[in-house]
């Protein structure tokens, strides 16, 4: 088969597996921001016990590589004797979601932290002699202030999570990287050709393209204000 | 009959006493500045004025109405200490502006938020907004700033802030509106147009208690000083006894280091 033949049919299979790259992606950052925000009020407690607790799983979370925990999360029900993924391609994918929504939320933890902390103590307090409610402070004066402070580490941050969804290829998840590498074994009558998995990259750096953009104009919508 | 009256306050942070026994009342109208070096205390009692800390000992009234009492539970309940508030203003030292919000939103804000809580506010939304709206702007406009209220707090010097910090807490109206070392984060050039619109303010028969170091103004401008040492009133009276006449040597060795130099 000339490339020209096998180019269209390449670009179909690593479109399906953009797709699974792509779906890992946004439900990633639908579950890790919201509980990465419970995670960083359980880091700032102060319950002490709360704070030490949260702070270890942190620790544990950012200490040892994700690809470690994809496996752990994926094997360790199945050798307990419990499958509680199921099986197949879905199976696969919730337990994946779960190790990243994990992972990520643990470093989404720490921006937030550090978001929060950052809003100078004197806000909360003209809040409080307007007479303003612990809500209305939280939501009229200091959530916009740490969203602009959050903003350019979280850019890094989901540009890593993009790259990162590859790692879900240890566990077989159908993803773009899972995709490419069919075609050197041999998938739909194309086999021993590494391009393709070359040719993934194309992808990442487009969609990394666009989220930069987007990403960079809030970063710039919201300097109007210091 | 007294607006102000704080009787036996007193306030510790850990083991150290930061407040021991203060006593003292404020006619309306008036105002009174507090006097004393750094750690005397001074601020301290501001922040329980405006329920920023909570005292563990005293009795604090405005108007005859029991805003606080140690020794009534009744009168620390997290949800009446939001309204009590609303009888005193407090200006920061450090303006503590909203960055987000312009001149006018900074002023307009707490008053719309307070508004929105009644029960007729959808009805006459319009009608309240412009209400507000005009209001905020007259008190810019006393500030000397009408030609600054679409700015935000980053694009006004550290002077015109403070202004507008100033328009922010008169647009509730408060009874007792409160100054914490107004001018000490500014440049000297600049302290003197805030200190001119307080004396302003002062014309006006408003009534407030200030915190501050400039001693010739708190001469100027006060009916009553009051000199502040290690959490203690030790001296207080008018302008004219305390700068002029002090009888505590502590007073004096202070006041000498401000005349002096």
């Amino acid at each position: 088969m000339t490339f020209s033949e096998q180019f269209p049919i390449v670009v179909g299979a690593l479109n399906t597996g953009f797709l699974q790259t792509l779906k890992l992606f946004f439900v990633t950052l639908l579950g890790a921001i919201p509980l990465g925000l419970i995670i960083s009020f359980g880091s700032m407690s102060r319950f002490r016990p709360l704070s030490y607790f949260t702070k270890i799983i942190v620790w544990i979370i950012r200490g040892t590589p994700l690809m470690i925990q994809l496996l752990i999360i994926y094997f360790m029900p199945g050798l307990m004797g419990r499958n509680i993924w199921g099986g197949g391609e879905s199976g696969r994918f919730l337990a994946a979601a779960v190790a990243f929504i994990f992972n990520y939320s643990c470093y989404f933890s720490e921006i937030y932290r550090g978001g929060i902390q950052g809003v100078p103590k004197g806000q909360e307090e003209a809040g409080l002699v307007l007479g303003m409610t612990k809500s209305q402070i939280f939501f009229k004066i200091k959530l916009l202030q740490m969203i602009k402070r959050i903003v350019p580490p979280m850019s890094n941050e989901i540009i890593t999570l993009v790259k990162d969804t590859s790692l879900s290829r240890i566990i077989a998840l159908q993803e773009i990287i899972w995709a490419g590498q069919s075609f050197m074994k041999g998938n739909m009558g194309i086999a021993g050709v590494i391009w393709p998995l070359f040719f993934t990259a194309v992808y990442y750096l487009i969609f990394n393209g666009i989220l930069t953009v987007l990403l960079g104009r809030l970063e710039r919508k919201l300097e109007y204000f210091r | 009959m007294a607006i102000l009256e704080v009787q036996h306050v007193s306030k510790s942070f850990g083991n150290t006493e930061v407040l021991k026994d203060i006593s003292f009342s404020l006619e309306k109208g008036k105002v009174l500045s507090l006097i004393g070096s750094s750690g005397s205390g001074k601020t301290t009692l501001l922040r329980c004025l405006n329920f920023l800390e909570q005292p563990d000992g005293g009795v604090i009234r405005v108007n005859g109405e029991t805003l606080f009492d140690a020794d009534d539970p009744g009168t620390k309940q997290e949800g009446e200490i939001r309204k009590k508030r609303l009888h005193f203003g407090l200006v920061f030292q450090s303006f503590n502006l909203f960055p987000q919000y312009t001149a006018l939103q900074n002023v307009m804000l707490a008053k719309e938020l307070l508004e929105k809580e009644k029960p007729d506010y959808k009805s006459r939304k319009k009608e309240i907004h412009d209400q507000i709206e005009q209001e905020a702007k007259r008190l810019l406009d006393q500030m000397g700033l009408s030609d600054r209220i679409n700015n935000y707090p980053h694009q006004l010097s550290g002077g015109q802030c403070q202004r507008v910090a100033i328009a922010r807490a008169l647009a509730l109206s408060p009874d007792i509106l409160c100054f914490d070392e107004p001018t000490s984060a500014l440049d000297p050039e600049l302290t003197g147009e805030v200190l001119r619109v307080i004396k302003e303010l002062a014309d006006e028969e408003t009534t407030m208690v200030i915190v501050t170091h400039e001693m010739a103004f708190a001469r100027d401008v006060s009916s009553q000083v009051i000199f502040m040492d290690d959490g203690r009133i030790l001296e207080s009276g008018t302008p004219e006894d305390v700068f002029g006449h002090p009888k505590e040597e502590r007073t004096r060795q202070f006041l000498s280091r401000y005349t002096n130099g």
